[in-house]
């Protein structure tokens, strides 16, 4: 019995030596590091809450970094999830070729996050691109996706959702698995399509739903490849996202300890909502079988 | 018609109903794929326009077709064609695909399989892991592989994976594991088979449909992954086919789009094809455990 307890550890090591090194270790780090200046030239130098204070007192850069993120989050999220959810239901009916509309709308997932696809966006929604060429056909005059600092940031956005894909699927696999005799309950009680939709089926939805806005949340707070070749964070750092203004802290002026303190703002921000999306789990998910709701 | 009953009339209407409500479906899914999927046919389709063409029209076919942008685009304008970039993100993708996939293998079964002591500790790790955002970790972790001497090799690359650093496949491989019935198992251990020759004979065969999309998705993640090579590979030579990409539009975009534009079609055709050759596994592989994308 002992054996076979040590056996188990023995088959976790790798994972967890990769936990202490690549993980563990480098969280702590970066915590110490915020609190210091450091060039990667000299040792690090300890200089308490300095960096804090000059974030949240001085540095106008960050503020407006901040608030391009959390809108860009704000904007995102919802939206993706939304247009996930709807093309789901739409797609959860007896149609010939749903395995063929499923497999079309996840393929920008699978390609979304490559580089090819940030630079195609810059074409499209170029001043002459495809985006405006289509405006044009339906009598609508251009729109300046990048130059306008009003409008970047959700063209930014467009590339995100554009990617709805894979939320799309677990929310097919989740509308599929939805016991059908409640349907049928709710039509004999004469309850229309509507009121089905939003009191069983939505209702059924909440934990799928719970998890994709997780998982869509750490990532949108994330985001690096798009702004990063399509807008360079401009203009006027209206796309200027946190991860952006990391990486030119950390990895072109090599200011490590002020782009930890900037990491670690950003990683508040993200467990205080992941919390707080947690703790609300409770009064609006529902877990089937679940007395408590 | 008047000699028609309630019954009839009703079930007509509804039959009226339902082939509306399928119209409309079909409606919408085709125009929402249409306007999805068009700008990667567009794309294809302007890789073989010549330059000046390009923004004059929003049409899929070329008036002069040309493969200018495919060969110029593959000489590139360092001393090196994209052929020996193609080369290195094979270079770095398999060694990463094959460690991930024992090491998540080796973790999974420890997991499923096994008791031992901290084990819920430890797999609340894998979680944790799973949402931590990247950010937090990626300066101290610089800071070691400079430390290491790993710097601009492929080492930073591939060993965080070979010790199963991503926790979402490991997550995965437990889940199904879990999932699986352990009597072949204990029929193995009766017959005198050690823990190890259970794995590889009776475990790994078993687990073969989960592990085949962890390859996958492992596969089309590092083909797109920009920031990991962007931060620790410095020398050109090493570039794989997204920084290469990236320099390409540096040096040359103002001018040469259709050069840019071949070359993201080339850049996305390994992940469109593996993605179309075995879409049953990504399609299972997310609903199944969820994902990010």
């Amino acid at each position: 019995m002992k054996m076979q307890r040590l056996l188990g550890l023995g088959y976790l090591t790798p994972y967890i030596v990769g936990l202490l090194v690549f993980t563990a270790i480098p969280f702590i780090g970066s915590l110490y590091l915020s609190f210091t200046s450091y060039d990667l030239m000299s040792e690090p130098r300890w200089t308490g809450l300095a960096n804090y204070e000059r974030l949240f007192t001085r540095d106008r850069t960050f503020i407006k970094s901040l608030n391009v993120t959390l809108l860009y989050v704000f904007l995102t999220v919802p939206l993706k999830l939304a247009f996930a959810l709807f093309i789901a239901a739409i797609l959860n009916y007896k149609l010939a070729f749903i395995g063929l509309f499923r497999t079309a709308f996840y393929v920008p997932s699978i390609l979304g996050g490559s580089i090819a696809i940030a630079v195609l966006w810059r074409y499209i929604f170029a001043t002459e691109g495809l985006a405006n060429m289509a405006l044009a056909t339906i009598g609508l005059s251009p729109v300046d996706w990048f130059g306008d600092p009003t409008n970047a940031l959700f063209t930014i956005t467009l590339l995100r959702c554009w990617q709805f894909g894979s939320a799309m699927v677990i929310f097919l696999a989740a509308l599929q698995s939805i016991d059908k005799s409640l349907y049928e309950a709710a039509a004999i009680d004469g309850a229309g399509k509507v009121r089905t939709f939003f009191f069983i089926t939505l209702p059924l939805l909440t934990p799928v739903i719970f998890f994709n806005l997780i998982m869509q949340m750490v990532q949108a707070f994330q985001e690096f490849n798009g702004p990063y070749i399509i807008t360079q964070g401009g203009p006027l750092k209206s796309t200027y996202l946190l991860p952006l203004y990391i990486y030119d802290e950390a990895f072109k002026k090599f200011n490590m300890g002020y782009a930890s303190s900037i990491a670690w703002v950003l990683f508040a921000i993200i467990t205080v909502l992941t919390l707080v999306a947690f703790w609300s789990s409770k009064k609006w998910v529902f877990y089937a079988g679940d007395k408590r709701s | 018609m008047t000699d028609l009953t309630f019954n009839d009339r009703q079930a007509m209407r509804r039959a009226r109903l339902s082939l509306i409500s399928t119209a409309i479906r079909y409606i919408l899914l085709c125009v929402v794929g249409f306007v999805m999927l068009y700008p990667l046919i567009w794309l294809v389709g302007a890789s073989f326009k010549t330059n000046s063409e390009i923004f004059a029209g929003a049409g899929f076919l070329p008036e002069n077709p040309t493969a200018d942008g495919y060969i110029k685009g593959w000489q590139t304008s360092t001393p090196y064609t994209f052929g020996r970039f193609f080369w290195n993100s094979f270079l770095i993708i398999l060694p990463k695909v094959i460690g991930t996939a024992i090491s998540c293998t080796l973790a999974a079964y420890a997991f499923a399989r096994f008791d031992f002591p901290l084990k819920k500790i430890l797999f609340g790790s894998v979680i944790a892991i799973l949402l931590l955002p990247n950010v937090v970790t990626r300066i101290p972790q610089y800071i070691l592989f400079r430390d290491l001497g790993w710097l601009d090799s492929f080492l930073p690359l591939w060993v965080p994976s070979a010790l199963a650093g991503d926790a979402f496949f490991v997550f995965m491989l437990v889940q199904f594991l879990r999932s699986l019935p352990t009597d072949m198992e204990e029929a193995a251990r009766v017959d005198g088979a050690n823990s190890l020759q259970t794995l590889i004979y009776i475990v790994v065969p078993m687990l073969a449909p989960a592990l085949i999309s962890v390859c996958l998705f492992q596969f089309m993640w590092t083909m797109n992954d920009f920031l990991g090579p962007l931060i620790y590979l410095s020398s050109v030579d090493k570039y794989p086919v997204s920084l290469a990409l990236k320099l390409s539009i540096d040096t040359t975009e103002a001018f040469e789009w259709n050069r840019i534009l071949a070359m993201s079609v080339l850049t996305i055709a390994p992940a469109l094809i593996v993605f179309f050759a075995a879409q049953r596994y990504f399609i299972e592989g997310i609903s199944s455990g969820g994902i990010k994308g």
